[in-house]
């Protein structure tokens, strides 16, 4: 370490000071955000404008709690981004092990299927998709944001890849044993995929919680929205934001995610980029 | 490939009692795979499939959810391309595509390039702090950075005033409007690409720069040479994945801008979500989604095609 000081090149140097600056500028908006949370109001709206509050206040916090339903927000967001994970984990890693380890025919063409329909956008199938859940009876409800979303083309292509890098001797082995397919996916697979489900996890948990168009199309009742569509009806019509609580609100909906993100992050970064992406 | 080597398909141990192996033949392997995928394809066929389909259907007619829709052939397309609204999305849509792709690719690239230098100190945080915009919602992005360009009060604007650069109001100005909806995206997105590209570069073999080096390449060359040839398949992978989020902006548009001032924000899914979702075009709606796959399919397989070439070339 300290001989790696020492031969301290001026290229280095400099990278350094780049990373420095730009890591700055890319914390700024979070910095602004938690910073903010925490600003009196006449703090917010003063000129000129100052990063570190003079005096901490909880006002902020306070109504923006006030002026939503927010726990029930939070809960939905939990439900709808918790739910289409622990589903969509389920069914993809079973069609996975379908598709990595089972001999059938039209398995190609199945997958060529599969990885067509990653190229779908969303907001192309949305009014129908609309009409379906609708004529289901499900707006509004929590099946109606989860059950579309619960098997989707990425994380069964993406758990697939992996599936077909784990050494095939582990299931050959338990085969031996007289474990059927189903055992062999459970207790074989499944715990030495723990990695690639934890990312793959993090990635549908972080994508859904953060999505807006989503729970904006299926829900109709403020009640039934997310932390991240209920944000959106802050910003009046009026176009008059009070900054304040806007920032207060948006910590509260970024909280849990960087703090499952700083805890798993290391995992969680080697994995996407390595695993199935390429 | 993925068939089992030979001595295991030929040595079968004795079957347990109860006959599970008669399942053992094409059709029982059929019926296993099948009973692995039903959850999954019943989904996908439902919510995705058949929406796809139905969208391509109610393209072709007048439905507005009121009454029958009914058939009106190529309607909704003439619309869509003589539309001066629709053309105005596409070609911001198109704007945005390229303004993003290369702002981010290029950033996501140069970053990191320079963190895979192993003398570099404070690389694990470095690597962290930039990916976290990635779990940063595109609306809680679009308040924060609406805040720092606020006329009034933003920070920014206001330490840009300090160094002789008037913004004004960033998101009323048509001008600056785009190119600001597009800096929240590089800002939420780039750090994705980053860490793919940081993968691809940790499996280029380091003897390879060692014998570019013997060979007197400087570093210039060996990034041309060596370097960004050797990274095309993780380019290609990221260039999709830009192209693809640009064709689908939406998020922090309909947060910051709603599409204005003057229309010079609004997009294409924009464009879809109003007039599917409020002025219950639907018909249009579908005509103007089916614009849009086509457009993804398009782009991915122009890059198909050029990278499978590159690739081949190299070769």
């Amino acid at each position: 370490m300290r001989t790696r000081l020492r031969e301290l090149r001026p290229s280095t140097v400099l990278a350094t000071i780049a990373f420095i600056v730009v890591t700055a500028i890319v914390l700024l908006p979070i910095a602004i955000i938690v910073l903010t949370a925490f600003k009196p109001a006449a703090e917010v709206n003063a000129y000129p404008p100052s990063l570190l509050p003079d005096a901490w206040t909880l006002d902020n916090l306070k109504t923006v709690t006030s002026e939503l339903p927010f726990a029930r927000l939070v809960g939905n967001s939990f439900v709808f981004a918790g739910g289409v994970t622990i589903f969509a984990l389920l069914f993809d890693s079973l069609a996975a092990y379908a598709l990595a380890r089972l001999d059938f025919t039209g398995r190609r063409v199945l997958l060529v299927v599969i990885i067509a329909t990653l190229m779908i956008p969303f907001q192309a199938t949305l009014i129908p998709l609309y009409q379906l859940v609708a004529d289901l009876g499900w707006v509004n409800t929590y099946t109606g944001l989860i059950a579309p979303r619960a098997a989707d083309a990425f994380g069964i292509f993406f758990l697939r890849q992996f599936f077909l890098a784990l050494p095939r001797d582990i299931d050959q082995a338990a085969r031996i044993d007289g474990a059927g397919e189903f055992r062999i996916f459970w207790s074989v697979l499944l715990p030495n995929a723990v990695p690639a489900l934890l990312t793959l996890g993090l990635f549908t948990f972080v994508n859904n919680w953060n999505d807006l168009l989503w729970p904006l199309v299926f829900t109709t009742d403020t009640e039934m929205g997310t932390i991240t569509s209920g944000l959106t009806q802050l910003t009046g019509p009026s176009g008059i934001v009070p900054h304040g609580v806007m920032m207060a609100g948006s910590l509260i909906a970024i909280l849990p995610l960087v703090i499952a993100f700083l805890f798993i992050q290391r995992r969680f970064i080697e994995n996407i980029a390595t695993t199935g992406l390429k | 490939m993925t068939t089992a080597p030979p001595t295991g398909r030929r040595y079968r141990p004795p079957a347990p009692l109860g006959g599970r192996r008669r399942a053992d033949g094409p059709a029982g392997r059929g019926l296993k795979a099948a009973a692995f995928l039903a959850p999954a394809l019943l989904i996908l066929g439902a919510f995705t499939i058949w929406p796809m389909l139905s969208a391509l259907r109610l393209s072709f007619t007048d439905a507005s959810g009121f009454g029958e829709p009914e058939f009106i052939g190529l309607e909704n397309y003439v619309q869509v391309f003589t539309d001066p609204d629709i053309l105005n999305a596409v070609t911001n849509t198109a704007l945005y595509t390229v303004l993003f792709t290369p702002i981010a690719v290029a950033a996501a690239l140069a970053l990191a390039l320079l963190l895979n230098n192993p003398r570099l100190p404070f690389r694990g945080f470095f690597r962290t702090a930039l990916f976290v915009p990635f779990v940063v919602s595109f609306s809680v992005a679009a308040f924060a950075w609406s805040y720092l360009v606020d006329p009034q009060v933003g920070l920014l604007n206001y330490w840009l005033r300090g160094l002789g650069i008037q913004l004004g109001n960033v998101l009323e100005d048509p001008h600056l409007a785009m190119p600001m909806v597009v800096l929240v995206a590089v800002w939420k997105l780039f750090g994705f690409y980053f860490v793919i590209f940081l993968a691809g570069l940790q499996d280029i073999p380091t003897s390879i720069y060692e014998a570019a080096r013997m060979d007197g390449a400087g570093a210039w060359s060996r990034l041309r040479n060596v370097t960004l040839p050797l990274l095309s398949n993780t380019m290609a992978f990221v260039l999709i994945f830009a192209m693809i989020a640009a064709l689908q902006a939406f998020d922090q548009i309909y947060v910051m801008t709603g599409g204005g001032p003057y229309g010079s924000t609004q997009t294409l899914v924009m464009e879809i979500y109003e007039s599917g979702f409020r002025k219950l075009d639907i018909g249009f709606a579908s005509a103007l989604s089916y614009v849009l796959l086509a457009a993804t399919l398009l782009l991915s397989l122009v890059q198909f095609v050029f990278f499978g070439r590159k690739e081949k070339d190299l070769a």
